[in-house]
């Protein structure tokens, strides 16, 4: 890429009373892009978003939008719209005041305002619903008020705060195609945090993932599927996460590592011809799959998928084989080694 | 309808009763059936040993409108009202939103600010008493310090009303506060990072978002002002007594005197049933009116 990065994060620090909030964020995210802030609670990633938004301050680092510096920036000066996990919607303000309350700020003149409320709630299929308060809506309709709000404005960057996440499992899902259509259609560079790793990975052009207010991995989702940097991306990342395996356990390997095995490319074979032997400790029909859960003293999140309903009782010893071309090989403090 | 529907309906209602028993039989006793007994009373003449009390129907209300100390005292009372209830509101908003931000001394400020309304009424009136004293009092002393002469507060018909307005004011003002912080608690935070993000000023937000959700708290701060303001009459019993020549009466105030001192009860009963009357309209136009512009969540 030859353009400068839309939204640049330099070496960005926080703190929270001498704790640690953030540390060493350095990002790239370029024009047009869908980003998505992955990991665990308390990982830092939305304190990442709220340093980018410009509701903290970072006590080191810097933040670049467009090329400007923005590192102690009003909110209001980085041209950028939000999207809160819990919508913040005014309750007292209707639909159609509720997605022009900036533009009003702002003192965009009314027309161009009904003009843009119009084409926004169009956008997000709310027409019909301009009268209506936050409290008369369902969770669905809310959710698409405050991506209403977040788009009005025609901003070029927008900041979701797990928008999803007061969602139904149904719901989430098309609205997941929703945000991300929207994202291309307007072309807006979006970053989205998010705790769960189906949302980033089935979004995103990029996934950071995030762990103790420190950067794991970045990289698009097949890149952290397909090599994670450290075990902990790999015990992150897909359903079911990647198993990982002592290498005391298995012969042929040096010892003190760790190998990582997805569950895809674990087979079951004939007792006395596998390379590992465990337990089944579970079952779990997933429809089209049964993912059986493995036991074994030096292995942990073992598992294997078998085709349709395929049932195993608890308790079963069986053996397990893999080729080596599918393993991943971590060194004894979870790095990945190269291959 | 079946037979156990039934049953369990009228088990319902037997319930609903005997959880409503406890309230109507105390406002039975110490509301409802006082004001019709008052309301009886004030339409009978005052006894005496000539002349037996006898029905004089609505006579007694219409000497009290001839008077024209009861028209003084609905004066000093709108007065009264009309001074203490908005400037207490207004307060109490602005402390309220003051102690609710990220100061220093959050939690001394909130206690100072609510120390009037612990202190019981005749104390305070008391501790007023002496700010107010002509010469010894703390306002003198401040005031002659710049060479202002002394001034006496309370016993001039020009400031002893506003005397008794500022302490009702420093009394209330912290008790309503304590209603505002706590509905000021019940905004989300994010509302204000919402409102942020589209650069809106802190005025701005505070008259758009801050003001209207704060609005069913204002209505009943409102109402409880108001009727605070017929009231509240301790501090006139250590302060003013009413005087000087009625500048200070008030007319809870005018009533126990008529009652108790001049022991005309038949005309206290009559001013009784005028208060209720006006503060029951008032409290309904504020309920029914402002109610449905109000946003509850």
């Amino acid at each position: 890429m030859t353009a400068s990065p839309f939204v640049v994060l330099k070496d960005v620090a926080k703190r929270w009373n001498g704790q640690l909030g953030v540390e060493g964020i350095s990002l790239e995210i370029p024009e047009g892009s869908f980003t998505a802030l992955l990991g665990p609670s308390g990982c830092g990633k939305s304190t990442t978003l709220r340093l980018l938004a410009g509701l903290e301050l970072p006590d080191e680092g810097q933040i670049f939008i467009d090329g400007k510096d923005v590192t102690t920036s009003a909110a209001s000066d980085r041209n950028l719209s939000m999207v809160f996990q819990s919508y913040a919607l005014f309750p007292h303000l209707s639909v159609a005041e509720n997605v022009v309350f900036g533009l009003k700020v702002r003192r965009v003149p009314k027309k161009e305002r009904q003009e843009k409320l119009h084409r926004a709630l169009e956008i997000t299929g709310l027409l019909g619903y301009e009268n209506r308060k936050p409290g008369e809506l369902s969770g669905g309709q809310r959710q698409r008020v405050a991506l209403a709000r977040a788009i009005v404005a025609g901003q070029r960057l927008c900041l979701m705060d797990e928008p999803l996440s007061n969602l139904d499992a149904k719901l989430r899902n098309s609205v997941r195609k929703d945000i991300k259509k929207l994202q291309r259609d307007l072309g807006i560079t979006v970053v989205y945090v998010t705790h769960d790793q189906t949302e980033a990975m089935s979004m995103a052009d990029t996934v950071v993932l995030m762990k103790d207010g420190h950067i794991q991995q970045v990289g698009t989702p097949e890149n952290l599927y397909n090599s994670p940097n450290n075990t902990f991306v790999a015990e992150f990342v897909g359903a079911p996460p990647m198993a990982l395996i002592g290498t005391d356990a298995l012969s042929g390997f040096e010892q003190g590592k760790t190998i990582g095995v997805r569950a895809e490319n674990i087979q079951i074979v004939p007792k006395g011809e596998g390379r590992l032997s465990c337990t089944v400790n579970e079952s779990e029909f997933l429809g089209s799959e049964t993912l059986i859960g493995l036991d074994h003293a030096d292995a942990a999140g073992l598992c294997v998928l078998k085709p349709g309903l395929s049932m195993m009782p608890e308790g079963d010893q069986i053996d397990i084989t893999f080729s080596d071309e599918h393993l991943h090989v971590f060194d004894a403090a979870g790095q990945r080694l190269a291959g | 309808m079946s037979a156990h529907a039934n049953l369990e309906r009228r088990r319902q209602a037997i319930y609903g009763w005997l959880l409503l028993s406890p309230a109507a039989v105390l406002l039975t006793v110490f509301a409802f059936y006082p004001s019709i007994a008052t309301l009886w009373s004030s339409t009978f003449s005052r006894g005496t040993r000539r002349k037996p009390t006898e029905f004089v129907g609505s006579e007694n209300y219409m000497d009290l409108f001839a008077d024209p100390i009861f028209w003084q005292v609905v004066k000093n009372n709108l007065f009264y009202a009309g001074i203490t209830i908005p400037v207490s509101i207004f307060i109490a908003l602005a402390m309220a939103l003051w102690a609710n931000s990220k100061i220093s001394a959050r939690g001394f400020v909130r206690t100072a600010y609510f120390t009037p309304t612990v202190l019981p009424m005749i104390a305070a009136a008391n501790l007023w008493l002496f700010f107010y004293t002509p010469g010894l009092g703390v306002l003198d002393q401040i005031g002659s310090m710049f060479g202002l002469p002394s001034v006496n507060w309370l016993g001039q018909p020009e400031t002893a009303l506003w005397a008794i307005i500022i302490v009702t004011i420093w009394k209330e003002a912290g008790f309503f506060m304590i209603f505002y912080l706590a509905a000021l608690q019940t905004i989300p935070e994010d509302l204000k990072e919402a409102a942020d993000i589209e650069g809106t000023s802190r005025w701005t937000y505070t008259r758009r978002i801050v003001l209207p959700l704060l609005m069913p708290t204002t209505l009943f701060i409102a109402v409880n002002a108001m009727i605070n303001s017929v009231k509240l009459i301790d501090h006139l019993f250590i302060l003013t007594k009413g005087g000087p020549s009625d500048a200070s009466k008030l007319i809870l105030y005018y009533i126990w005197e008529m009652a108790f001192a001049f022991f005309d009860a038949p005309h206290a009963a009559a001013m009784t049933i005028l208060v209720i009357a006006v503060l029951g309209i008032v409290a309904a136009v504020q309920f029914f009116y402002l109610d449905k512009r109000t946003h509850y969540q």
